[in-house]
């Protein structure tokens, strides 16, 4: 049961919204003495588990190639193509985007997205072009808005196209624990199972999303009327 | 290949200017560069001095853009669409690389260890579309380091987050966190109806995944204590549909949780989103009604023989 003082830590931390770091490393170290290390083996332990994970840092790689393209108006140059586009809305561009990110993921090209690489970059400011487009200049807190819908819509898209490929961690982790228990099955069936979820999760996210530009259009009028 | 990871990162974070920042960075940048040759003690102590540089005096995060924003608008006009040939090269790259490198094998062994494969087609698509921005657009040799430096300032902390989670994953696992919780979840549910059992199991997918920011730590948890024993073997419901469903009822949780940090914390540092919970909270809709699907889908298809 003391080994459940990290999950505590962990919960009181981000509701107080204390600096996550801080949080992480304090419940991670409190784990490890309530399960009977020593301090300096859960130091050591801590240490070798951040070095193991080390590839996750690799995204970051792409930073020095966005920073020079953005620099060189690729942003701007994304909303301004979108600004061709009368027909452009964010919702439709959100839209277009989850229906190929999902697709592309259950064909196992999950590297096709991603947030440094295309949201931030692409995404984000075409839905905000397309945006200042239909309703003018925009306030912070829609633009806001409609950035974190574009990240939104990465995650959502991702995680429920990705299980549809036979090849993927999750199915393939599923298939060696059951394995593992002595029940077998097909990760064929595994990724068939995942579509009426995929289904679900392409119909809810995609109604959300053409609610959007309503919702935007009547955030953008009211601001006008305060104004 | 870390190696080029390191360098690029290393050159780039010495020149934060400020003290904190270039402590945070140097710091970060040697566990790169010499963390696979140093004791995991040693290593323990860098990253937690670099936590303690970052919590006691916070590292410096002005938002500054490197160019007036007429000046890219000019370079965006000049440019046009060939701006985007770099960008979407990395995506393209990336997937064009996943696929080669699973077929090339020498000696029937392939060249790339497989599990890396993503991981290395997306470093060399990267270094293909930096040398691509460089050949097209000239700018002085150090721009791209002083580029990513503006990028990293603004994601600040965030940038670790992830690395410090799956850690903090690691110790869990070793002091054995999973089988506290499922032995609590046995305990206290009622576990005599077949609707109970498998809206527990879904539900507890989704909780425990955000508790532990990753539904691989949850899958073997909850299916070792409520999945197999209850609904494969007490109900006879298929192991097939109840672990894909449940994975993906995980998955729900996965977007509701600020553990997740390189989905759900990272983006709102890239983005510049003051509230570091937007995501999340724009996230929260879907995934609650997509978990309701999740529990009637599997309670309808998992004993539908």
């Amino acid at each position: 049961m003391l080994s459940l003082i990290g999950i505590v830590i962990v919960v009181i931390g981000f509701v107080l919204r204390i600096n996550p770091l801080l949080v992480v490393m304090i419940a991670g170290i409190a784990t490890g003495i309530a399960s009977g290390l020593g301090p300096l083996e859960v130091v050591a332990a801590f240490g070798k588990a951040f070095i193991t994970s080390r590839y996750v840092a690799i995204v970051w790689l792409v930073l020095p190639v966005i920073g020079l393209l953005e620099h060189a108006g690729l942003k701007e140059r994304a909303r301004a193509v979108v600004a061709g586009l009368h027909a452009a809305t964010p919702s439709r561009i959100l839209l277009a985007y989850f229906a190929i990110r999902q697709i592309t993921a259950a064909l196992g090209l999950t590297s096709l997205g991603g947030h440094p690489q295309m949201v931030r970059p692409l995404i984000a400011p075409m839905a905000e072009g397309a945006a200042e487009n239909q309703y003018g200049e925009l306030s912070q807190s829609v633009r806001y808005k409609i950035r974190a819908h574009a990240a939104a819509t990465d995650n959502i898209a991702l995680f429920f196209g990705e299980d549809i490929f036979i090849a993927i961690g999750s199915i393939l982790l599923i298939k060696g624990f059951l394995d593992q228990n002595r029940v077998h099955v097909e990760p064929t069936q595994l990724a068939i199972w995942a579509i009426p979820t995929a289904i679900c999760a392409f119909i809810i996210h995609c109604t959300r999303l053409l609610l959007l530009d309503r919702k935007l259009r009547s955030e953008v009028a009211s601001k006008i009327e305060n104004a | 290949m870390m190696a080029g990871v390191a360098i690029v990162n290393w050159r780039d974070r010495s020149n934060a200017r400020r003290f904190n920042n270039t402590a945070f960075w140097g710091v970060y940048a040697i566990t790169f560069l010499a963390g696979s040759h140093l004791p995991d003690l040693a290593n323990g102590f860098l990253v937690i001095a670099m936590v303690l540089v970052a919590s006691i005096r916070g590292l410096g995060q002005e938002m500054k853009e490197s160019a007036a924003r007429e000046e890219r608008e000019a370079s965006a006009q000049r440019w046009g669409n060939k701006l985007f040939v770099p960008a979407l090269a990395i995506p393209l790259v990336t997937v064009a690389g996943t696929i080669l490198f699973k077929r090339i094998t020498i000696y029937g062994t392939p060249v790339v260890d497989l599990k890396q494969v993503t991981v290395i087609s997306l470093a060399i698509a990267t270094l293909l579309a930096l040398g691509l921005g460089m050949i097209m657009l000239r700018p002085p040799l150090l721009a791209p380091i002083k580029e990513a430096r503006r990028l990293l300032d603004a994601v600040g902390w965030a940038a670790v987050l992830p690395q410090m989670l799956a850690a903090l994953g690691a110790l869990f696992a070793i002091a054995g966190v999973g089988n506290v919780v499922s032995g609590l979840a046995q305990r206290w549910i009622p576990l005599n109806n077949p609707f109970a059992v498998v809206t527990t199991y879904a539900l507890g997918m989704a909780v425990f995944t955000m508790v532990m920011g990753n539904a691989f730590a949850a899958f073997p948890v909850m299916t070792a204590g409520i999945g197999l024993p209850l609904i494969v073997h007490k109900f006879g419901g298929d192991p097939t549909v109840m672990a894909a469903i449940g994975m993906l009822a995980g998955f729900c949780g996965t977007l509701m949780t600020p553990m997740a940090a390189n989905f759900n914390i990272v983006p709102t540092a890239l983005l510049e989103l003051p509230d570091e919970y937007a995501v999340i909270k724009v996230q929260i809709p879907t995934a609650l009604m997509l978990l309701g699907a999740n529990i009637l889908l599997m309670n309808f298809l998992v004993f539908r023989h």
